[in-house]
């Protein structure tokens, strides 16, 4: 079986369908980027597959637990599904240590000082172990989403989703943060980003998904699709992201 | 005219003045916690998806805080016996004290619950932490460091508002000073002896408030 | 002696409490003015002025209404002041109401930003076309709202001189509820003048608060 199966998925936000029938699967190991323009729904499949928004139609199964029925343990999705948002989304009142802490403590129940010794090994990892201390806003934005992967990371996923993480990031920023996430990808990790940034999907990503009015319009191997895009959207959409 | 100003006679009152500021303290503080338990459950009524809920907590809420306390406090002392309900002045007191408090403490908590980002609450469900515990962990602390501020200064202000009951003849500070008038004939110098006993406690109060801030919210943990 | 509660007694409270905003209006007008003696000693560049408007504030500020009150009930007399509660009341409601204007407006003062003098000292205006052009009219858009605002505060707080024996509408229902012992139904009446009062004023508040923050 697949591990996340998205089956006729429809979602709309009052009057306007941001997701009009989307069906895909993703298999183990496999790195998937999301691309289109703003609007095209490519975030709210993302959020909707880790059970951040709520679906009208349609079924999702991620790892074996279905999202999208009523009694869905969201908690347990969400232990197996790790989410980076574009925002960071650190907890401002604890250090970097206490970021990646709290959950493992919280949720998977482990003791202060085996969640010290996971914290610090995620951290090492993603090239802060001299920032154990400092807290989110003496870091820069760059520092900041490479805890927050830490910090996902330490939950030991099947799975993350990145939400266009580099997207708030300044342009010299954006390298750091995108060879944390070409190391987590090196170690197997199954991965889903929503992204803008091209030579990263092409690079990295086995396949590409191209999102376009709420539909998805093409999918295929990475390289092939960005170097030769079947529509003229995609092209079109290329065009204005590649210059 | 020459008017011959004595404080020295109100020295033999310092017990009572004590006694006063004690009693003052103990209304705030009660008047406080009430306050915000009502105010607790105002602000989740205004914040509710039940339209009703949300209603009631609106006229609450305008009503209280439209008129003054002083009248507030008399319909409860002077109003209720008409209708059977018979309280003692320092419970009177209290319970308008409470009430009123709950109007503006709904305000600062509905405030503070709305000023921690929503992105703040998916942060932690995305974790997979429950609802209760992103209350706990996420949302509280960030919460309570927004509205501090606004808790201490209305704990100030609770304090000098206190005074107002002395009206209806319950006992804090403010009472001390009608004491004191009829004993000595000095209503000059007790009242001012008595009203810049409360600036002494606001500032007192105020650094300690100030300092309680510091050693929680700014003082950072290095562990 | 003991009677009804009648409408010829809300008729009476309903005149009482053009008393009330009598004084609410007097100490806005007196308030107001010594609020921007407050304001500019406050931001004027010399330290021991704006140790006085801060020492000004806080004292005030820190001191309950009522004890400010009968200070000046009591105090008055004695440096050969008429004794009558409506001089104690406008006055002490004045300087009360002038800490909190002068805070008011000097935060709206404070929070044109810096950059807006600087672009006006950039176009070559003086000082005093910077202020009256430029900062002046923003800083008094921002300050309606809160001025407005604390109005209500001070239309609630002249309650408080019935403690001192000025007849405003709290006063009056005191008096009525002892002529009719029916505190209750007068208490409440009372309660909704003050409310009609207040509230008008609060939604007025809220409206110019959002029409201005759109104008932005």
């Amino acid at each position: 079986m697949s591990l996340v199966e998205l089956a006729d998925i429809r979602k709309r936000f009052g009057a306007v369908e941001v997701l009009k029938g989307i069906s895909l699967t993703l298999e183990k190991g496999e790195i998937v980027a999301v691309i289109g323009r703003s609007g095209s729904g490519k975030s709210t499949m993302l959020r909707c597959i880790n059970g951040l928004e709520k679906v009208q139609a349609g079924r999702i199964v991620v790892d074996g637990i279905d999202v999208t029925a009523p009694k869905a343990d969201l908690n347990l999705l969400r232990q197996r599904a790790g989410m980076v948002f574009q925002s960071y989304n650190l907890f401002p009142h604890l250090n970097v240590e206490r970021n990646v802490m709290l959950a493992l403590k919280l949720v998977r129940k482990l003791d202060t000082s085996a969640a010290r010794e996971v914290a610090r090994a995620v951290v090492t990892k993603v090239g802060l172990a001299d920032k154990l201390h400092a807290y989110p806003d003496e870091l820069s934005g760059g520092q900041q989403q490479r805890v927050a992967i830490a910090r996902s990371l330490a939950m030991q996923p099947t799975l993350m989703l990145f939400d266009e993480i580099t997207s708030a990031l300044d342009p010299e920023l954006v390298g750091e943060v995108l060879r944390v996430l070409e190391g987590v990808a090196s170690e197997g990790m199954t991965m889903m980003l929503v992204t803008h940034e091209m030579n990263f999907a092409k690079n990295v990503a086995d396949r590409v998904i191209f999102m376009h009015e709420g539909r998805i319009h093409e999918d295929g191997p990475a390289r092939e699709t960005l170097l030769e895009p079947r529509t003229a959207e995609l092209r079109s959409f290329l065009n204005a992201v590649l210059h | 005219m020459s008017y011959n100003f004595k404080f020295d006679v109100l020295l033999r009152y310092v017990p009572e003045i004590l006694q006063g500021v004690f009693l003052t303290l103990q209304f705030s503080v009660i008047t406080m916690l009430c306050g915000l338990a009502i105010g607790l459950i105002v602000a989740m009524a205004s914040i509710s998806p039940l339209m009703p809920l949300r209603a009631c907590a609106r006229i609450y809420v305008e009503a209280l805080r439209n008129t003054p306390l002083l009248v507030q406090l008399f319909i409860v002392f002077f109003g209720l016996p008409s209708i059977g309900i018979r309280l003692g002045a320092n419970t009177a007191a209290l319970i308008a004290l409470s009430i009123n408090m709950g109007a503006y403490g709904a305000e600062i908590l509905r405030a503070g619950f709305e000023s921690v980002r929503q992105s703040q609450i998916e942060a932690g469900r995305s974790l997979g932490l429950t609802a209760g515990q992103t209350f706990r962990h996420v949302v509280l602390f960030q919460a309570v460091k927004t509205i501090y501020p606004a808790l201490a200064s209305q704990f100030v202000l609770i304090m000098l508002t206190t005074s107002v009951v002395s009206s209806i003849g319950a006992t804090e500070l403010f009472h001390q000073a009608a004491f004191i008038d009829s004993r000595t004939y000095r209503s000059f110098e007790t009242y001012t002896l008595i009203t810049i006993s409360y600036l002494v406690l606001t500032l007192a109060f105020r650094a300690f408030f100030a300092g309680v801030y510091w050693v929680v919210f700014v003082r950072r943990p290095r562990r | 002696m003991i009677r009804e509660f009648a409408d010829a007694d809300i008729v009476y409270l309903i005149e009482a409490a053009r008393w009330t905003l009598l004084l609410a209006l007097t100490a806005t007008v007196g308030g107001g003015l010594l609020g921007i003696v407050v304001a500019v000693l406050r931001v004027i560049p010399f330290r021991p002025l704006n140790w006085l408007a801060i020492a000004w504030i806080n004292l005030i500020q820190g001191t309950p209404l009522l004890g400010q009150l009968f200070v000046f009930f009591f105090g008055l007399p004695l440096v050969g002041l008429s004794v009558d509660a409506w001089t104690a009341a406008a006055l002490s409601l004045s300087i009360y109401a002038s800490a909190f204007f002068g805070e008011i407006w000097r935060g709206s003062l404070q929070s044109v930003s810096q950059r807006q003098w600087e672009a006006g000292a950039a176009l070559g205006l003086t000082y005093a076309q910077r202020l009256g052009h430029v900062v002046l009219p923003q800083a008094i858009r921002i300050s309606i709202a809160p001025t407005v605002g604390f109005l209500v505060q001070l239309v609630k707080n002249t309650s408080l001189t019935a403690l001192i024996g000025f007849v405003e509408l709290t006063r009056a229902s005191q008096i009525i509820s002892g002529a009719t012992f029916a505190p209750l139904p007068v208490y409440l009446t009372a309660a909704v003048i003050y409310f009609i009062i207040c509230f008008s004023l609060s939604q007025l508040a809220h409206m110019l608060e959002r029409r201005l923050h759109v104008a932005r």
